[in-house]
């Protein structure tokens, strides 16, 4: 056992890629319950972006061109979901299990031809001047274009929370629909667009599975990352930020588990399989503790229906 | 309003459920499969599902094969195969090792009906076993590995640790070490036979080590992406994976089922079958394949690989000749020993100069 065999740019690098799904999948369900709706569909729109995206990618040849598919497909199964749980007004938890459930079923049956076929060619993006600096460059400044543009929406997206009035009127409707639409706020068109948006990130954060991670379609290839996004949002405290290093935190578990078994370290893997887990849980507890009540940040109408009254 | 939403979300399950595949059966004689992952996975499921192709083609009408793909090691594999059963198969292959108490199960319940279950050790009169000698073919790629390498460092994704893998890792170890003597392997548990994503990574992480040449366990073609990005060696596993890096894959370890499963159903139309065989065959019966080789490894070593080949072929070498020590240094075959067939199918131990322990 030698640690010093472990590449630590190169693992913050591949950390780094681990995560960016969870990110991507992360922050629109950040923005869905920000809205007051709790969407547990995520797995499912996750997966039909993943297929969508590489079938559009294999027939286009752009995985690119493959991204914005699997946007656009992950946002039209979200739609049945406002429609159920908007116009329908059906329990939001059980349509959303439904959905992942649903989601996965159709993603099985379109992916079905496109198992074991190659995915179109992606490049990475070196930064340049940036990407040179030994270690730093490594880690931060090579990687595809994905990467940085999930970085670049936690900053969008904390800055639409929290500086713009169209973000103030978002977090309204998420605290009290019945006083959002007092003020003459369209409680319903807007978490329309907010469900929308999150299936689209969910989508692209399935897309970058089967076109850049992996990259290949497989089925039920998501293997549960909905869910660790969903955690993710309430472990970050509704806050972009600490979504972001949540994520990797989850991605630099899975990645050092295997940089120590290629060192020799014997280690029980069952155990460092389940830590990611495990702290999950643990961040749940802490921020459900009262004492931090006061700034954990839950949308205080997420997960009601919007019954208009007047 | 509330009824109608929850009528659509109960059609939305029921549409999922019915969407699962039907499993009659109509001809003279029939044959099922279960597969472990999707035969689209140009590895392990892909060639068993050559082998049902070749028994299709060989009977042609007479004999009726169908197939169950994704499904897991667990009580749906004995639902499946009771499925199967009911449906009137006359045999079931169940080509994955987990499938073995199900199909003990199972016999038991349908003694007519004959059972071959792919790499494990648990027979009845209705159950007979049957494998591959892979690590024959590890012997092979082993020997290309340690002459490709320019690191020195090889690495290798396995499965779980069960015998048939760790025997692999060893034979590839020693043929690896036999020609060249620093070699060294770094070895990374998955424990799962097929999920792209781990694959990559731990592919990418024994890359980011310094490994030059990859060999894998696992069964999906990911390895070989991440390799031929990467600009190092891999090897195709169960089937020929070079569509995946032109570059990267220096050959293939294919397995080939079709003669046996033409002559197992020949057997069986026949009423010679026997149960309780455990079938056990490599290089020499066409049960493994060396796939092409790739022009980058220098005709010295294609020659000396293929004198390998061919002396396990006719017999006259073997993987595991000694003078071979375990891992701890204790002897376990003398000087021009062969390993016998019952420490091999219950190999649980490193041989000599790997480092690392086998997860428990």
């Amino acid at each position: 056992m030698d640690l010093s065999e472990i590449n630590f740019a190169v693992l913050v690098a591949s950390l780094i890629v681990a995560s960016t799904p969870l990110v991507l999948a992360a922050l629109g369900e950040l923005i869905v319950e920000k809205a007051g709706v709790l969407n547990l569909g995520v797995e499912g729109m996750m997966i039909i972006g993943a297929v969508a995206g590489f079938i559009v990618g294999v027939e286009t040849g752009s995985a690119y061109i493959g991204m914005i598919a699997a946007a656009v497909a992950g946002a039209l199964l979200s739609l049945l979901f406002a429609f159920i749980i908007l116009i329908m007004q059906a329990n939001q938890v059980a349509s959303g299990l439904a959905l992942t459930i649903f989601g996965l079923g159709i993603a099985a049956l379109m992916g079905h031809p496109y198992t074991g076929i190659k995915s179109p060619q992606i490049s990475t993006i070196s930064i340049p001047i940036l990407s040179e600096i030994p270690i730093l460059g490594t880690m931060f400044f090579q990687h595809d274009l994905i990467v940085y543009l999930s970085l670049i929406s936690v900053l969008t997206i904390w800055y639409f929370l929290t500086r713009m009035r169209a973000g103030l009127i978002l977090r309204s409707v998420g605290e009290d629909h019945d006083v959002a639409h007092s003020l003459g706020y369209r409680v319903i068109t807007i978490r329309f667009l907010a469900i929308l948006f999150g299936g689209a990130m969910a989508g692209v954060g399935g897309g970058y599975l089967s076109l850049f991670r992996v990259p290949q379609w497989t089925e039920g290839m998501t293997a549960g990352a909905g869910w660790i996004a969903l955690a993710l949002v309430v472990f970050s405290g509704w806050r972009p930020f600490r979504l972001l290093i949540g994520a990797y935190i989850f991605g630099g578990i899975t990645i050092l588990q295997l940089n120590l078994q290629a060192i020799g370290v014997n280690i029980n893997i069952a155990v460092l399989s389940m830590a990611p887990y495990l702290a999950t849980i643990l961040a749940l507890m802490v921020i459900s503790m009262s004492r931090f009540r006061g700034n954990r940040g839950a949308p205080g109408c997420l997960g009601r229906s919007f019954v208009k009254t007047i | 309003m509330k009824r109608v939403s929850k009528f659509l979300s109960a059609s939305l399950i029921f549409a999922v459920m019915v969407l699962n595949a039907n499993l009659a059966i109509s001809a003279d004689y029939k044959v099922g499969f279960i597969y472990i992952g999707p035969p689209g996975d140009h590895g392990w499921n892909y060639q068993h599902d050559v082998g049902r192709k070749a028994v299709d083609e060989a009977f042609g009408g007479k004999v009726e094969t169908v197939f169950q793909e994704n499904v897991p090691e667990s009580a749906d594999a004995e639902r499946v195969m009771t499925q199967m059963a009911l449906a009137g198969a006359d045999m079931i292959f169940a080509t994955s090792f987990g499938y073995m108490d199900p199909v003990i199960n199972v016999a038991k319940k349908f003694p007519k009906v004959k059972f071959e279950h792919a790499t494990g050790y648990k027979t009845a009169d209705n159950v007979s076993t049957y494998s591959a000698r892979f690590y024959e073919g590890r012997s092979v790629v082993g020997h290309i590995a340690g002459k490709m390498t320019k690191s020195n460092t090889i690495g290798y994704v396995a499965s779980f640790p069960i015998p048939e893998v760790v025997r692999g890792i060893n034979s590839a170890y020693l043929a690896a070490k036999k020609a060249n003597p620093n070699v060294e392997f770094k070895v990374i548990w998955i424990f799962t036979w097929y999920d792209p994503a781990k694959e990559a990574d731990a592919a990418k992480t024994l890359i980011s080590q310094g490994a030059d040449v990859i060999l894998q366990h696992v069964d999906s073609s990911a390895i070989m992406t991440v390799a031929e990005e990467a600009g190092v060696y891999a090897f195709g596993q169960a089937s020929d994976m070079s569509a995946f890096g032109p570059n990267a894959h220096l050959t293939a370890i294919i397995n080939g089922w079709a003669p046996y499963y033409v002559e197992k159903v020949k057997q069986g139309m026949a009423g010679t079958w026997k149960g309780g065989e455990q079938t056990f065959d490599g290089i020499g019966a066409g049960m493994v394949i060396i796939g092409d080789l790739n022009d980058k490894i220098p005709a010295s070593v294609k020659k000396e690989a293929m004198a390998i080949r061919d002396g396990i072929a006719d017999g006259t070498l073997h993987s595991f000749t000694g003078p071979i020590n375990k891992q701890d240094g204790s002897p376990w075959l003398k000087a021009g020993e062969t390993a016998d067939v019952g420490t091999l199918l219950g190999m649980n131990f490193y041989v000599e100069g790997i480092e690392g322990d086998i997860p428990k």
